[in-house]
């Protein structure tokens, strides 16, 4: 049967792996190929790239930086960040994505995701979907790394964006980003309830309580953290163990 | 004395994420490269045909670059070919994907769509590959245990019409399917050893090793 993945998330601004606490006030923590080797290397089951500032800065993902990174690395690496056209699509597959992760340019241009899906294969376009809770109770997308709100529904966005081919969702709460508190209860079960694709998590993972706690209230199909990984916390074996003692169903390399 | 090379041809027909696959030869050191001219498939010593998307998008790409008799004489000197995800659905007689479609007919068999599983579809993680570590020996599956977990994504399965054909197999929710199908020299993994960490690591070198 298939296993829970865990996912260490790289966000890269120019030469450097940076975090920030609410997709702000951004530290570097490191250099982007040593540390997705390290995490490759500590049985990571995926890594996650996402380029925080491409769509701000209106560019594209540093595609040689990607080529760099993911040599010597042979799991999965979902890559995000400026993915703006087919082309950009094609440019992260050929230079060791293994997917794609849309944010910004699915919200300016919906079609982009049916266009993706039905060229790469669903399995390959990741809704990226960063939201933030506002005073009156609802999830708001927010774009260009977190920094621009949409007016937009995040859940009725996700939604729409399963219709339109989307094979997985990449949910990071804006509010507990960063701040190792624990992941957004609220915010995932509301969309892993109706989602019918994989749903990955982000945002606020702290100890492997934390995970414990998400698996078990909402069942997300994968976690990804940051900070606890970055700032040495905890390792990505110290959550697997915790969790594979836990009972649960955990790759263990 | 230096080894020779072993020159591999990772079949490009616009589909797919080739460099993982040429970093996982070269990993072994291995002469692999990416190219899309017969000429290139048949002088190497193995091909591969990799491949992320749609069944027919997948054979249209091999027949526009006029691949599909080249593959298939391939197959017929018994040279090594390993087909991954989409590159592994191509081998079998026909696929179900948008409508009904003729594969390359190496291995009978049909590709279906991934459903009444109970569980999300695309299957997109690490799963575990069952089989019999005899029939395993010698193939691109020797020395692997059962119970492996290799990195699957994908929404389409193949039904192979024999079964001396399956090599490997893998539960999801209330499915059991097929995962990996040998037919001779010719082999295709559901899941992505170039993406599978140490054991794909593994399944690539023993797909190597039958080079000679």
């Amino acid at each position: 049967m298939k296993k829970i993945r865990i996912i260490p998330r790289l966000d890269i601004k120019g030469p450097n792996i940076v975090k920030g606490i609410h997709c702000e006030g951004l530290r570097v923590v490191g250099n982007p190929k040593d540390l997705a080797y390290k995490y490759f290397k500590d049985g990571a089951d995926e890594l996650l790239c996402m380029d925080i500032v491409a769509s701000l800065y209106q560019r594209n993902f540093d595609f040689d930086l990607l080529r760099s990174l993911s040599d010597g690395i042979f799991i999965p690496i979902t890559v995000g960040g400026g993915i703006r056209s087919i082309n950009d699509i094609n440019n992260a597959l050929r230079a060791g994505a293994d997917k794609v992760a849309i944010n910004t340019h699915a919200i300016k241009n919906p079609k982009l995701l049916r266009e993706a899906a039905k060229k790469f294969g669903s399995q390959c376009i990741v809704l990226s979907i960063e939201a933030k809770k506002t005073p009156e109770g609802w999830w708001e997308a927010y774009i260009d790394g977190g920094r621009e709100h949409t007016g937009i529904n995040a859940i009725e966005w996700t939604k729409k964006a399963i219709k339109l081919g989307v094979g997985e969702i990449l949910l990071t709460s804006i509010d507990n980003d960063g701040t190792r508190k624990g992941y957004d209860i609220d915010l995932i079960k509301k969309i892993v309830s109706f989602s019918p694709v994989p749903v990955i998590v982000h945002g606020g993972a702290a100890g492997p309580e934390s995970f414990f706690d998400i698996l078990k209230t909402c069942k997300p199909e994968g976690l990804s953290a940051a900070s606890i990984f970055h700032y040495k916390d905890f390792s990505i074996k110290d959550v697997k163990k915790y969790l594979i003692n836990k009972k649960l169903r955990i790759r263990y390399a | 004395m230096p080894k020779t090379k072993k020159n591999i041809a990772i079949v490009d027909y616009g589909v797919g994420n080739l460099h993982s696959l040429v970093k996982a030869f070269k990993h072994f050191d291995e002469n692999a490269f990416i190219t899309e001219e017969s000429k290139d498939i048949e002088s190497a010593d193995a091909i591969v045909l990799p491949g992320v998307g749609a069944f027919q998008a997948g054979m249209e790409g091999l027949r526009i670059r006029n691949l599909l008799d080249t593959i298939k004489n391939t197959a017929k000197n018994n040279k090594p070919i390993l087909g991954i995800c989409l590159g592994a659905q191509l081998l079998m007689s026909e696929g179900h994907e948008f409508g009904r479609f003729k594969g390359l007919g190496l291995i009978p068999g049909k590709v279906i769509m991934f459903d009444n599983s109970g569980e999300k579809i695309p299957h997109i993680g690490w799963n575990e590959i069952y089989g019999n570590k005899n029939i395993w020996r010698n193939t691109v599956l020797n020395s692997i245990d059962e119970g492996s977990d290799v990195y699957f994504v994908h929404s389409y399965i193949f039904k192979p019409t024999k079964k001396e054909n399956i090599l490997a197999y893998t539960k999801y929710g209330d499915i059991e399917f097929c995962s990996a199908i040998r037919k001779g020299n010719i082999y295709g993994c559901q899941f992505h050893p170039e993406k599978s960490g140490k054991i794909g690591l593994q399944i690539i070198e023993n797909f190597i090793k039958l080079l000679g």
